[in-house]
């Protein structure tokens, strides 16, 4: 079994317009590299040139933002479910 | 909306259409509305604005939507109050409170949702959606009843009764999220991406933020065409005091004031507050941070504006500052004691920071300062907790006389 991403709108012109990708378990770096290959492009609209996610970008892991848990080393498991969701939303 | 030329890009400079959408698709940058503001300045002056209504869209030149078309149900052009019993408890001559809890549903939400309701219809939404701590769910409802659209709020389910009430008065559906604010965000950015709904705060977010760059203009036009010397803005995703800024540069640049140098100083609550920890460890980086804090209309973990907010910090040489949680009723207390204004926990926030930047000698006394105070009292009243202490009488003289001389003695 591999995981799920959801892929945001803003990213959908990289996917074809698919709005979720599977990918195999690891880190959420493999997570990203495998989504890469499968569309490249992909990476570059959300890791700035260190790999290290875009100020503007936030990453779920079921829910859970990523920098509450490991950053790019946090795992993936299988069935999880990732998130990308621009940042630029909500409050005041 | 004829000074409007496109969506742009704050952090890469791509350029967009005027369309529903929030983030760059090359960086997920910001998108904000760019005008000419060389046919704004052609089209305005103090005495036109002056001769407009008594509401925010006297401003309207400085608006994304067209004046005609808007859903107004007589938002802004509020009390600027010169606190001078505040001010001499705190050392200031010249404090004013900027009164913003007397809009239509009772904050400052109402003038970004005014301007968002009016594009959404333009847009042709027929659903109105918002995620909320409380203020804007209300002003959502409200707007969306006025314009005729459907309208569905969704918040944290631990929300004040009052917030939640006020808002399903109107007529919205309802949905309570389990988790915090964050969370529900997060679930809305995505819902967003899912159905055809203007989300005023998320595809809608480029023509909400700018509404509230009117609270700048009505501070600077009730100044006699000044800026402050100092605002104290209150701070949850920081987007409002990075438009409270916006809104007196684009005055300054236009030559509607002169000699701009107000600094903007952000309050946030001590049990949220990761703009603020990043300006005091110096970071350009806003770590996100799980709140637990009394103000839930501050309650934002996940600051989306932090980064600009820290740039605005910077470039005014504003402080910003934390209010100790347990101040925060005593802020609230205080300016219902001295002024007449029963705020909401945000407000109580801002005055109990006002009072700490005085105390380390950020605001002198004869400088003008405005204390923003965006959300009404009566919104959060669970949040006083049970204070009251009545004096019980029965209702005759002498039992009345014995208990008041009893209460005055204690």
């Amino acid at each position: 079994m591999s995981a799920i991403v959801r892929i945001p709108t803003p990213l959908r012109k990289v996917t074809n317009g698919e709005d979720k990708a599977s990918v195999d378990a690891g880190t959420m770096a493999e997570v990203v590299k495998s989504l890469e290959v499968q569309f490249p492009g992909l990476k570059a609209r959300i890791c700035d040139d260190d790999g290290e996610l875009r100020s503007f970008v936030n990453v779920y892991i079921n829910g859970e933002d990523v920098r509450f848990l490991n950053g790019m080393n946090s795992s993936v498991s299988s069935g999880d479910e990732v998130s990308i969701v621009p940042a630029v939303a909500g409050g005041f | 909306m004829p000074h409007v030329k496109c969506l742009r890009c704050r952090e890469c400079g791509s350029e967009y259409p005027i369309e529903p959408l929030n983030a760059c698709e090359f960086c997920f940058g910001p998108l904000e509305v760019e005008y000419d503001y060389e046919s704004i300045s052609k089209a305005v002056s103090r005495e036109s604005i002056a001769a407009g209504p008594n509401t925010m869209w006297r401003y309207h030149d400085f608006l994304p939507v067209d004046r005609e078309l808007a859903i107004d149900i007589s938002t802004g052009f509020t009390p600027l109050i010169h606190a001078k019993n505040l001010g001499s408890q705190l050392g200031l001559d010249k404090l004013y409170i900027k009164n913003d809890s007397v809009n239509p549903t009772y904050s400052f939400k109402d003038r970004p949702v005014s301007v968002t309701t009016t594009k959404a219809l333009e847009f042709e939404f027929e659903v109105l959606a918002c995620v909320s701590t409380g203020n804007l769910m209300g002003s959502v409802a409200a707007h969306g009843a006025k314009a005729g659209m459907k309208t569905m709020v969704f918040y944290p389910a631990d929300l004040e009764q009052g917030k939640i009430q006020g808002a399903a008065v109107y007529g919205p559906t309802m949905v309570a999220v389990t988790g915090n604010y964050d969370h529900a965000n997060r679930f809305c950015s995505e819902l967003a991406d899912n159905h055809r709904w203007a989300f005023v705060n998320i595809n809608m977010r480029p023509f909400y933020a700018e509404g509230s760059k009117t609270l700048g203009y009505e501070v600077a036009e009730q100044l006699g065409w000044k800026a402050p010397d100092h605002c104290v803005v209150p701070g949850a995703s920081g987007e409002l005091h990075t438009k409270i800024w916006k809104g007196l540069q684009e005055f300054n640049d236009i030559g509607l004031i002169e000699n701009l140098k107000t600094k903007m100083h952000l309050a946030q609550p001590e049990g949220c507050s990761p703009i603020v920890g990043a300006f005091e460890t110096g970071s350009d980086h806003v770590t996100p941070v799980r709140p637990e804090t009394l103000a839930k209309s501050l309650a934002i973990g996940n600051p989306a504006a932090g980064p600009y907010s820290l740039e605005v910090l910077k470039e005014t040489d504003g402080t910003g500052v934390y209010a100790e949680e347990n101040t925060i009723i005593d802020g609230i207390k205080l300016l219902a004691e001295t002024e007449g204004i029963f705020t909401e926990t945000a407000g109580g926030v801002v005055i109990s920071s006002l009072k700490k930047l005085v105390e380390q000698g950020k605001i002198k006394r004869d400088e003008v300062t405005v204390a923003y105070v965006t959300g009404n009292g009566l919104k959060t009243m669970e949040a006083m907790g049970d204070f009251v202490e009545p004096i019980q009488t029965t209702p005759d003289y002498e039992t009345f006389q014995t208990a008041l001389a009893a209460a005055q003695k204690s």
